[in-house]
């Protein structure tokens, strides 16, 4: 990897099942991301994503990027929810440059969208190269 | 109501350690859509999750009402089948935007020797509202 590098975009469909099963696999059984009534309720557009599954989707995308690296560094701002209808399902997008190789560690910025919005701030991670 | 003031710098240990099995990390990658063989950077989040709902729970706060802001880890090691990992989650700061609590926590992910493997910090949104729209 070199500072410049683009590193191709992985597109991943998140369907509601996908958030029964991470549910399951990661504990975080809130409503929110399940139930409609309860996500609008609290003033959500709709059931979303966990955002942990947004950023496990971010973690997935970088070890198919660099095969299975060791992240160092690894966060976001959950700026904006990825809605996900109760039929077909959310497109996340996770896209981004190698920004800089220093002492054997690669920063790696990030672009991450949903529908052509950016659904995460500062994205990051960091592996070692 | 809003988040009790006093919290910061309080402590909320997980209530179990977790013991990291490949079956536990395959459920998971699975999951998430994982590749390969190693551990998901973001399964830590499995202890950290025990912790916030510890923290929750002891201030009765419905974890309905919580988004998640932000999540950041830093990690001193890649996890490894057979780790015995233990969290503690200390609330490192608190806010109030617009009716929402927003409240800064740092969670430290240790192994069975007490060195500490990941260090997970995050932001909760927790709005006490039903008019707080995002």
């Amino acid at each position: 990897m070199n500072p410049g590098d683009t590193l191709e975009p992985k597109s991943f469909t998140v369907t509601r099942a996908d958030l029964v099963a991470y549910a399951d696999a990661s504990g975080d059984h809130n409503p929110i991301h399940q139930d409609e009534e309860v996500a609008r309720s609290v003033g959500l557009p709709g059931v979303i994503a966990h955002g942990m599954y947004t950023l496990a989707l971010v973690g997935r995308a970088v070890a198919e990027w660099t095969g299975g690296a060791e992240v160092v560094d690894l966060g976001a701002k959950f700026t904006s929810p990825v809605v996900v209808p109760a039929e077909g399902g959310a497109e996340v997008v996770v896209g981004g440059t190698v920004k800089s190789v220093a002492d054997g560690l690669a920063t790696l910025a990030l672009e991450v969208t949903c529908e052509g919005r950016k659904v995460l701030g500062m994205p990051k991670a960091v592996v070692r190269a | 109501m809003p988040v009790d003031p006093s919290l910061v710098g309080r402590e909320f240990p997980a209530p179990a350690p977790l013991t990291v099995t490949p079956e536990r990390v395959g459920a998971f990658a699975s999951a998430v859509g994982h590749p390969g063989q190693d551990v998901p950077p973001t399964f830590p989040i499995v202890l950290a999750f025990d912790a916030m709902q510890a923290f929750l729970d002891a201030e009765q706060i419905d974890l309905h009402r919580i988004v998640h802001g932000e999540q950041r880890f830093a990690y001193a090691r890649p996890l490894v089948p057979g780790d015995e990992l233990s969290a503690t989650l200390t609330v490192t700061g608190l806010r109030q935007i617009g009716g929402a609590d927003i409240i800064a926590t740092t969670s430290e992910i240790t192994d069975a020797t007490g060195a500490v493997v990941c260090t997970g910090k995050a932001t909760l949104v927790h709005s006490s509202a039903t008019e707080a729209a995002r």
